[in-house]
């Protein structure tokens, strides 16, 4: 019975939530008795090795290129050749991008039940239960997985990374990769910002900022924090913002440690995509507003005067 | 051009949720069920708008559930498509529900299937992988753009911090999320003419669900909002700093 984690990279860099998702593996093997390995797609610049501190004993790498994009046949074909090579009963992914796109088609090849979006380590005392968020957080669920091999995608956010010492013990794989039938024509990212699913911190507008021209304090408070931006619905569908900082129950939904709401009245659907975030502070004028409700902190306040106020504190706070 | 279209029927975005039974059921009490908001503002418009551009085009929607999922699968005939397929089971699991969907695609023979991103019930994010799978079709996750040019698909994904976009032959697995389409509201002359869609019942493949629901449970409650003073900005800079270690 061992672990086997997926390690997400890009660009030849081993992304964040895969180290959660690592550390989250290396407890439940410790759990189960067993160990936890890695599994390694493409090829990579950062050190493999470095996946011991987190509790990875093993890495097993399938150095082709053609793996440097992803393509679900190919991807679900490897995992599921890899899973049966090392006996692994246990696979677990991070529930981001990649994971959404390959995790439930692995789970279907190896005819193995799966639950995405877990935010807990599995109850192993009897059967294996795995508590996962549903309605848009607004609720958990515990589900038992009956199939002999398990898979787990575990919400990002959800698992604090752990790095303590340790090397693990890099080896290569050998499994033949087809050909992709995706062709990947063009690759867009927003450079120098930090990706909304990813950030710590997230600073995020509504209408109460009146317009995109007032977006400069927002922006301000979000740089000093090095957080990422995000805004409610209305504000992406009057296109004062871009639609992928809309938040939400039917935009993008995020878990970050904190989470600072200008000038949002906190709608049901707006808070079913910000409530797993760890803090909330609310700034807004209007002492009824519902976010109020849900929130940690907050200031009834005009934000013109509240949020430059914040970043110069905040400024003052780290000496600046 | 034979496109299917996956219908979910879940709880109002609005919906309050609570459960019963020593929370092991999720309580329907006064709840209003809609389309799956990602099925019917994406999936279905934007299988709409394909059939707008080329009238040969059919459309399918399936769903698997029993006679209570007929009002919202009839609702989504109103927007359009040309007939509906329902599974007359209860929606077991993720593997269930897309092994049920992938047996019908494979006597059907789709040249797309789209799915929402995921349901907002349950949060899987499941079906569209596993479909894709069963069937042995790519799979294309969190569509925000779909073109098509003759047999070859452009799709726009979300992908961390950005889009990519990828070509690939049909037929093909899409799921689809917001950007792919503008959500429409059915006209009396779409409402008419669903009364007289075809609603076939099938009934489900013998498949043994993978999973099953325990028990739900809702977060603990906040402590409460802290409220400070905008006359004193500094107090929530070291509370953040200080009580919640967030900054």
């Amino acid at each position: 019975m061992s672990v086997l984690i997926f390690v997400d990279q890009s660009e030849g860099h081993i992304k964040k939530a895969s180290y959660e998702v690592a550390t989250y593996g290396a407890k439940l093997a410790a759990q189960l008795g067993t160990t936890a390995e890695a599994l390694v797609l493409g090829t990579i610049t950062d050190n493999l090795a470095d996946l011991g501190k987190y509790g990875i004993k093993k890495v097993h790498q399938v150095a082709n290129e053609t793996l440097n994009h992803l393509d679900a046949q190919l991807f679900t074909n490897v995992i599921a050749e890899a899973v049966k090579q090392l006996g692994a009963t246990v696979v677990i992914f991070s529930h981001t991008q990649t994971g959404k796109a390959i995790s439930s088609n692995v789970a279907a090849r190896l005819q193995a039940g799966i639950v995405t979006g877990a935010s807990a380590l599995p109850d192993t005392t009897n059967g294996f239960v795995v508590k996962k968020t549903v309605f848009s957080g607004k609720a958990f669920a515990n589900i038992a997985i009956h199939s002999p091999i398990k898979v787990i995608s575990l919400n990002p956010n959800s698992f604090h990374t752990l790095a303590g010492e340790g090397v693990a013990e890099v080896s290569s794989l050998a499994i033949a990769v087809g050909n992709p039938k995706v062709k990947v024509n063009s690759i867009d990212k927003i450079i120098g910002e930090v990706p909304l699913t990813e950030a710590d911190i997230v600073v995020s507008g509504g209408r109460g900022l009146k317009g995109p021209e007032n977006w400069g304090i927002l922006l301000d408070l979000a740089k000093e924090l090095h957080a990422a931006t995000a805004c409610s619905r209305p504000v992406a569908d009057a296109n004062w913002r871009p639609h992928h900082e809309h938040v939400g129950q039917t935009g993008v939904q995020i878990a970050p440690n904190l989470y600072i709401a200008l000038g949002i009245s906190g709608a049901i659907q707006h808070l079913a995509g910000v409530n797993r975030s760890k803090v909330i502070v609310v700034i807004n004028k209007d002492p009824e507003a519902p976010f109020f409700k849900a929130a940690d902190y907050g200031i009834v306040g005009d934000l013109f005067e509240v949020v430059p106020k914040l970043t110069e504190e905040i400024k003052k706070m780290r000496g600046e | 051009m034979k496109i299917l279209v996956c219908i979910s029927k879940t709880p109002d975005t609005t919906a309050r949720i609570a459960f019963t039974d020593n929370n092991t059921q999720f309580d329907e009490n006064g709840v209003q069920w809609i389309i799956n908001p990602y099925d019917e503002w994406y999936s279905l418009v934007r299988a709409i708008e394909l059939k707008e551009k080329d009238p040969t085009t059919i459309i399918h929607l399936i769903t698997v559930g029993g006679p209570d999922c007929d009002p919202v699968i009839r609702k989504a005939l109103a927007l359009g498509g040309d007939e509906a397929i329902r599974v007359n089971a209860p929606a077991k699991d993720s593997y269930y529900v897309a092994a049920q969907i992938a047996e019908i695609a494979r006597q059907e023979k789709y040249d797309i299937i789209f799915t929402g991103k995921e349901a907002i019930d349950f949060n899987g994010s499941a079906i569209g992988g596993m479909v894709a799978e069963l069937t042995d079709t790519p799979y294309i996750s969190l569509a925000t753009k779909f073109e098509l040019t003759g047999n070859t698909a452009l799709i726009s994904r979300e992908i961390e911090g950005g889009e990519e976009i990828d070509e690939v032959s049909i037929p093909v697995v899409v799921s689809c999320q917001k950007g792919m389409a503008e959500q429409r509201i059915p006209n009396m002359r779409g409402i008419m003419a669903a009364r007289t869609k075809p609603l076939k019942v099938v009934e489900p493949t013998a498949i043994d669900a993978l999973t099953s629901i325990l028990s739900f449970e809702l977060p603990p409650a906040k402590a409460g909002v802290k409220l400070v003073s905008p006359d004193n900005v500094a107090e929530l800079v070291r509370l953040l700093h200080e009580e919640a270690k967030a900054i």
